[in-house]
């Protein structure tokens, strides 16, 4: 196997003196699709800190590959009405960038010719999705996701799965997803982990789209996009 | 036609700080720190009693006063207490402070109505000289740190993963609204700092796209308040500080009687 992209060992962070998070080992490689899912509290949005460097670990390291480039999309902006910002002008926050590149990164993240509207008034879905090309525009080998498709329905987050997993492929870059959901994740993961306080458990998801019992829970417009994933923890918490 | 001399240099001193305060109201605006500006205003009475008690430059005691207040808000907003109650608490504590030291110099010496309000037709060049230099600043440093500074505003998870330290930028903050506060102090008063900050920005928001429009409409709200409340304030013989301030509000109602962009 390739050398990861970054890898943690015996990661411990920290929020603000109370311990969240400890002895974690974790590495993803390129082009994997890994989602992380856990729930609230439990410390999946400060793995993903630790991991793209907004916290410093409190104890472990953590490698990163010398050509990491991370594309990073945290958890729903809250936009202030205040703020007057177009998605163009968005795109080019904190670095600028030329109108060729951002038109490119909208139409990559499925968001063509919106360059000028403004954010606040975009549906959720589409936020999102400027946010993804926000993203896109240093041309990342590793995507972060922190918690994308809250907000969205069913199909709306299907579709967004549907998205990733086609970037995945055009740009070959590795995706790290955090989800709410314990137990539908995106059926193109690789890897599933489940965090609460430490890694609980580690899996696949099970990927039952033609199981009619599938179709009865997700319905036919998440055409496969959307899989169960079992916990198999030894422990209680 | 010949200008009045007198009047020039009033208007200088109005617009000088109307754009100083035009781009960091914006900030000021978007991030919510409408009693935070009103806290650090309010230390610039403290400021005065102090420089006039050991002999210096009020500017000079002035901005010591508002840089204190605000670093220490900014400490203390981190210890737990409802940022609403302690901005509520240190402003006016602040303002009662500043009352009270003003009280026990010798009278003679402190025009405190000028204080509260301004006194903006007692600028000489000196002042004017004063006024565009902190105007100068604190335009360089907004422009400076432009990009990382909205960045921040924006989401600091956003900033951080772009490896801006969102706290260092509030830095900037915290130091160019005290140079504001300090320039400012003259034009409108202590108690109307705030008001000259947000009232042009909140007016400019319904007729701008981008954040760089909005500062660029409330510089411009801000320059014709400044005029408007001078020329009526010498008209009916009001105080021009708050003619300044009710200018502007003017301008904030007519905006917002515009289609919202």
């Amino acid at each position: 196997m390739t050398a990861p992209l970054i890898e943690a060992r015996g990661l411990s962070l920290a929020h603000t003196g109370a311990p969240v998070l400890r002895d974690v080992d974790f590495a993803i490689h390129p082009g994997e699709i890994v989602t992380v899912v856990g729930p609230n509290g439990s410390g999946k949005s400060t793995l993903i800190k630790g991991l793209i460097g907004a916290l410093d670990p409190s104890a472990g390291t953590i490698t990163r590959d010398p050509a990491l480039r991370i594309g990073y999309v945290p958890q729903k902006l809250a936009l202030d009405g205040t703020l007057p910002m177009t998605v163009d002008r968005f795109l080019s926050l904190p670095v600028r960038v030329p109108p060729s590149v951002r038109a490119a990164a909208l139409a990559e993240a499925g968001l063509p010719g919106h360059g000028k509207a403004q954010l606040s008034a975009l549906s959720g879905g589409q936020f999102q999705r400027a946010m993804l090309a926000r993203a896109l525009l240093n041309t990342p080998n590793l995507l972060i996701l922190d918690e994308p498709t809250q907000g969205l329905d069913q199909p709306g987050a299907a579709a967004f799965y549907q998205r990733i997993e086609a970037l995945r492929r055009d740009l070959g870059c590795a995706v790290l997803m955090v989800s709410h959901d314990l137990h539908v994740v995106m059926a193109a993961s690789d890897r599933v982990i489940c965090v609460n306080g430490h890694i609980c458990c580690e899996g696949t998801p099970d990927v039952v789209a033609d199981a009619p019992e599938y179709r009865a829970l997700f319905g036919a417009g998440t055409q496969g996009a959307l899989a169960l994933y079992r916990h198999h923890h030894s422990h209680e918490h | 036609m010949n200008i009045d001399p007198f009047l020039l240099r009033v208007c200088l001193a109005g617009v000088g700080v109307a754009v100083a305060a035009a781009p960091l109201g914006c900030f000021v605006l978007w991030r919510r720190m409408a009693y935070f500006s009103d806290a650090t205003a309010h230390a610039a009475l403290l400021g005065v009693a102090l420089s006039l008690a050991v002999n210096t430059h009020v500017i000079l005691g002035v901005l010591l006063c508002a840089l204190a207040m605000a670093f220490m808000v900014v400490r203390l907003g981190g210890k737990g207490l409802a940022t609403d109650s302690l901005l509520g608490v240190s402003a006016h504590a602040a303002l009662a402070l500043g009352l009270v030291a003003v009280s026990l110099l010798p009278a003679v010496r402190v025009d405190l109505m000028g204080f509260l309000i301004g006194d903006i037709l007692a600028v000489g060049a000196q002042d004017i000289a004063l006024i565009w230099v902190g105007a100068f600043a604190v335009f360089a440093l907004i422009a400076w740190r432009w990009q990382p500074l909205l960045t921040s505003t924006l989401n600091p998870e956003l900033a951080r993963s772009a490896g801006i330290v969102p706290e260092r930028e509030a830095m900037v903050m915290t130091v160019t609204l005290a140079i504001v506060v300090a320039v400012a102090l003259k034009v409108v008063g202590t108690l109307l700092i705030a008001a000259l900050l947000l009232i042009p920005a909140a007016a400019a928001r319904p007729l701008a796209r981008t954040p760089e429009a909005m500062a660029i409409w409330a510089a411009v709200i801000g320059t014709a308040s400044a005029l408007g409340g001078i020329v009526a304030s010498f008209i009916w013989d009001t105080p021009t500080g708050p003619s300044i301030v009710c200018a502007a509000t003017v301008f904030f109602f007519i905006s917002r009687l515009l289609p919202r962009n």
